[in-house]
């Protein structure tokens, strides 16, 4: 693609911006609109009620953002759906609540030993996840590389359901994880809503690790390395970077993110079972494409996005309806603004 | 080994060059128009009792049908389609509307029948639903299939070849969902019960000749059944021969090849494409009557996206773009899954675990289809044309020594 799109980019730049009429100003911010006034609506229709599904969309689409991201780095680099990236979540939520089982913790575990038990089982399910990416890759995407596009999707979609069995084998009913963070409890109160310890803790975990993952992308060599690479992997290779190399860390990266969203999952929502990384890699994925694919910021407010969409479906709606619901606003996204909400260039051409 | 090969290959070639072509083919339509009978005298414990096996090989058939169509998609014009089971669902219930009393008050209570038993035959009342013949159903449920197909692919035209395969996987996500909560009207619009919820549309009408009022008798009698099947596999076969050597047959594959150069060749791209999205998509739906009626019952459980990749996995196992490969390829996967895995069953045991292995079937797939791509992309019996482009990337490279990339599929377009 690369080789094929340098004469096209020796023009002068200016011709690649698009002409801006007011048209098109208005129809490229439509959906954001849209969405603004449909939350308006609802908060104006009742507000308590709205506000309620507001903090559960927040706190759960936290969830779906840290997944979104892991879709939103492999895609940036090297323009592949990783299927198997919910999978790599489901496994996550496996690895930590197989370890509080392993560790003898309960619901009536003190808080103390429970939130201590967190700090160390998340980080081992970080790398149980980001390696199990890294191996995904080696085995699934890399001798496919030069292959058709069509190869490593199917790969992909081989390797997703083969981590499916690998869960079902290992847990084949779903099952609850110790409530070691008291999830119902509220913690304070904001307009008539209780915020409850499970909201607390999912952004506690989640902010520190956006900004830690959003400092290493742009701060750091590596995230140099990634940027070029995601830009045009021959011209990062003539300059000395190991592109093997910085694949599989943005692979790490992104199954680190998951195998995090794993643990907050089990433990916000208190059971787990084998297929529900199918469900939410889908949601995630479009979080990723809403915000726009590649954009790291863009995944995390579209996972933001779409919690809200499923809470307010949720209690709007009827909860049947809510993942159609997702999946309509997946294919309109893609379809009208294959771009994500927010305009950003990508490189979708 | 390689000489081994080689010689098997050459002897298979001098048996082969014996007879032309055509009577291979005579031979092989007499082998299966004749099969119920063979099955009749043959008797291998992995393949089940004589019924069993025709069974099963009914239910193949159904998936040979749907393996095609989704051939179209895939291996023809090169559109990952992952979700085919939309079509399989609304064939299914094109079936299930027309052809069973799930409409029980239509007409007062009378029902709507066409080339069917309209009375029961012991009471002689009339029966109630809509009953039309099963050999316009079929066709029916191909045109309204390949509406929903052409609306499929009409948004998605402009994108490339992974958003295409997630746009269709979220319909095959919706079409079953939509059919399961349909319990009083589309999105809670009217009051139809388009659906029964979980429990599906049971009974549906049995396969009936136009000319008669008898309903064949299966599962009591499963010849009839199977010899329906084989006649619509044979057609969908025919149909797709026609289709290959067509002006639309080449444009498919000229698209598949190079979009840019096709429409620079005067290729009508989103015809095309639409075309191929319909078409597969009539076959599904053709697949999913004649599937609907002989399961006796219209499920949304049926309607998974496992599914979808199990069809899928015989199109990229046979190889793609391949009729005769396609269709082994459906055989094999169909006999894996009903018979090589339940004997697989006693192996955990032997080595101290304990799982059931036909649980993990998608599991086992998906393997398949991992080591297929990586190992052997072009399918078992391959189209020379595909096996061709999917290693034109290794020729290309070899030649340049790795400095570039070609990316088949990549194409770039503002």
């Amino acid at each position: 693609m690369e080789a094929a799109s340098i004469p096209e980019q020796q023009p002068e730049p200016e011709a690649r911006t698009p002409r801006r009429s007011a048209g098109n100003y208005i129809w490229d911010n439509i959906l954001p609109v849209l969405l603004a006034v449909a939350l308006l609506y609802f908060l104006a229709h009742d507000f308590d009620r709205t506000f309620d599904d507001l903090k559960t969309g927040l706190s759960n689409g936290t969830i779906w953002a840290l997944i979104a991201l892991g879709y939103t780095l492999v895609y940036g680099i090297i323009e592949l759906i990783n299927f198997a990236h919910g999978e790599v979540f489901m496994i996550g939520s496996f690895v930590s609540v197989s370890l509080w089982q392993l560790l003898g913790l309960t619901d009536t575990t003190a808080a103390v030993t429970g939130i201590l038990c967190i700090i160390a089982v998340l980080p081992a399910a970080m790398l149980a996840c980001g390696s199990l990416n890294v191996m995904i890759e080696r085995v699934a995407y890399r001798p496919l590389r030069n292959a058709p596009k069509l190869a490593p999707l199917i790969t992909a979609i081989g390797m997703s359901f083969i981590l499916q069995n690998v869960g079902l084998l290992w847990r084949p009913t779903p099952d609850s994880a110790p409530d070691l963070i008291r999830s119902q409890v509220d913690y304070f109160q904001v307009f008539n809503t209780g915020i409850e310890h499970s909201d607390v803790f999912a952004v506690v975990v989640t902010v520190p690790m956006l900004v830690a993952l959003l400092w290493f992308v742009g701060r750091t060599k590596y995230g140099k390395a990634m940027r070029a690479t995601a830009q045009d992997m021959d011209a990062a290779r003539l300059m000395g970077i190991d592109v093997d190399r910085t694949i599989s860390l943005t692979f790490l990266l992104g199954g680190m993110l998951a195998g995090a969203a794993g643990v907050i999952y089990a433990l916000y929502n208190g059971t787990i079972q084998f297929n529900q990384g199918f469900t939410a890699g889908l949601i995630a994925f479009t979080a990723a494409v809403m915000g726009g694919i590649g954009n790291l910021k863009g995944a995390v407010v579209g996972g933001l996005i779409i919690g809200v969409i499923q809470a307010i479906s949720d209690d709007y709606a009827q909860p049947v309806w809510t993942n159609a619901i997702v999946f309509a606003i997946l294919i309109m996204v893609m379809v009208f603004r294959p771009q994500g909400l927010f305009g950003e260039e990508t490189r979708e051409g | 080994m390689s000489a081994a090969l080689a010689t098997f290959r050459g002897n298979m070639r001098t048996v082969r060059g014996a007879l032309p072509n055509w009577v291979w083919g005579l031979i092989l339509i007499a082998l299966a128009i004749l099969y119920p009978y063979i099955t009749d005298n043959i008797d291998l414990p992995i393949l089940g009792g004589h019924d069993d096996l025709l069974d099963a090989s009914i239910q193949t058939l159904g998936y040979i049908i749907m393996a095609l169509g989704l051939n179209i998609v895939v291996g023809m014009a090169g559109l990952l389609d992952l979700g085919y089971v939309a079509f399989y669902a609304i064939g299914a219930f094109v079936i299930g509307w027309l052809g069973s009393q799930h409409f029980p008050d239509i007409n007062h209570g009378k029902g709507i029948h066409f080339l069917v038993q309209s009375e029961s035959g012991i009471s002689h009342q009339p029966i109630p639903g809509i009953h039309i013949n099963f050999f316009l159903v079929i066709f029916i449920a191909a045109a309204f299939t390949a509406i929903w197909g052409a609306i499929l692919g009409a948004p998605t035209l402009r994108l490339r070849g992974d958003y295409l395969a997630i746009v269709t996987l979220a319909f095959g996500e919706i079409v079953p969902r939509v059919f399961e909560n349909s319990t009083s009207g589309f999105f809670g619009i009217g009051s139809i019960d388009f659906s029964n919820g979980r429990q599906g549309i049971t009974p549906i009408d049995k396969i009936n000749l136009p000319w008669t009022t008898d309903p064949f008798r299966y599962p009591l009698e499963l010849k009839p059944a199977y010899w329906v099947a084989l006649g619509m596999v044979f057609f969908t076969i025919f149909i797709n021969r026609r289709l290959r050597d067509s002006r639309l047959g080449r444009a498919w594959i000229a698209v598949r090849e190079d979009e840019v150069a096709a429409a620079a060749m005067g290729v009508n791209l989103v015809r095309t494409k639409l075309m191929a999205y319909a078409i597969g998509a009539a076959f599904g739906g053709f697949a999913g009557v004649f599937l609907g009626t002989y399961n006796n019952t219209v499920n949304v459980d049926q309607f998974e996206f496992g599914f979808s990749v199990f069809i899928l996995c015989m199109v990229i196992i046979g190889g793609m773009g391949n009729l005769s490969g396609v269709i082994v390829g459906a055989i094999f996967l169909s006999l894996v899954n009903r018979d090589l895995l339940p004997e697989l069953n006693t192996y955990p045991e032997k080595i101290g675990l304990n799982f059931d292995v036909t649980s993990i079937n998608f599991g086992i797939f998906g393997f398949l289809l991992l080591v297929m791509m990586v190992l052997r992309p072009e399918g078992l019996i391959p189209s020379t044309r595909r096996k061709l482009e999917l290693h034109e990337a290794e020729l290309e490279n070899e030649e340049i020594a790795g400095a570039m990339e070609p990316q088949l599929y990549e194409v770039r377009h503002e």
